[in-house]
């Protein structure tokens, strides 16, 4: 087996791309594939340290995980597709109504 | 210890490569496709390290269902390159996003190859079933019951709550 070191290194390497993703781009629909990046990321540091400690919990989380992202996609998918309807275009920039 | 090096510099290659080609591309379309090869292979990952419960949903879950649900709303908006066009009212942000990105690796970096992940480098060998949906299942029933619970509420509010957000108004 290698060291656990090389797919935390890896898994770290993957959520700073999802967090440039979302800093960088404008479309929405980027930034939600850039969360789903680092929701993966996190899945890959739970299962390695699963495996090096012989424990089922991370797999357990994953397990979680996986369902938040799922809800996580279906409602910011449809507020995403509600305020396309509603003004015709989704500039991020936008959309500062409910700032104070 | 070769063979499995090398096993993994291929699948962190592919997986590295297609995460850029997510952030960078300009059609969504495409940032979908290699989503759903990034997400491959993060499920190879998943079999060499003994969750083949886990590579599976991962597959059925996020390469299956998420994605497809990604390119409906893709296909359906066609927002290609249009909002990337307008000019940008945050400039400060992408110089603080490559600014931010070098520490996360740097700290990361320190973290991987200081702390106490160097020495696990023999962990003990798991059992034939340690992966598999069985042993997952019991923990699920009985240590986890509640948050498993919890899971099918919060499942049942974003079904209920996609559809009225996605309901047309008919007054």
């Amino acid at each position: 087996m290698l060291p656990a070191s090389y797919y935390v290194a890896l898994s770290a390497v993957l959520f700073t791309i999802g967090v440039v993703g979302v800093l960088i781009r404008r479309n929405p629909l980027i930034m939600f594939m850039s969360i789903e990046l680092m929701l993966n990321a996190a899945n890959l540091a739970f299962v390695t340290f699963a495996r090096y400690q012989r424990s089922l919990d991370g797999h357990v989380f994953v397990f979680i995980v996986m369902t938040v992202a799922a809800a996580e996609v279906a409602v910011g998918l449809g507020i995403i597709v509600a305020i396309f309807r509603q003004r015709g275009d989704i500039n991020i920039d936008d959309l500062n109504l409910m700032k104070w | 210890m070769a063979a499995e090096l090398v096993l993994f510099v291929i699948l962190a290659v592919v997986a590295v490569a297609t995460a850029v080609a997510v952030v960078v591309s300009k059609n969504p379309v495409y940032a979908v496709l290699f989503l759903v090869i990034n997400f491959f292979a993060l499920a190879m990952f998943y079999i060499v390290l003994a969750a083949q419960f886990i590579a599976f949903l991962q597959i059925l879950i996020y390469a299956g269902a998420i994605m497809v649900l990604f390119l409906f709303v893709v296909m359906m908006l066609n927002l290609t390159g249009a909002i990337e066009n307008v000019q940008d009212r945050l400039p400060l942000q992408r110089r603080a996003a490559v600014v931010l990105a070098l520490v996360l690796i740097v700290e990361a970096g320190v973290i991987a190859t200081t702390g106490a992940f160097r020495q696990a480098a023999v962990p003990a060998p798991v059992g034939g079933n340690f992966g598999t949906s069985g042993p997952i299942g019991a923990k699920l029933f009985s240590d986890y019951l509640l948050p498993f619970e919890l899971t099918s509420v919060l499942l049942l509010i974003a079904m209920v709550g996609s559809v009225v957000l996605t309901r047309r108004r008919t007054d």
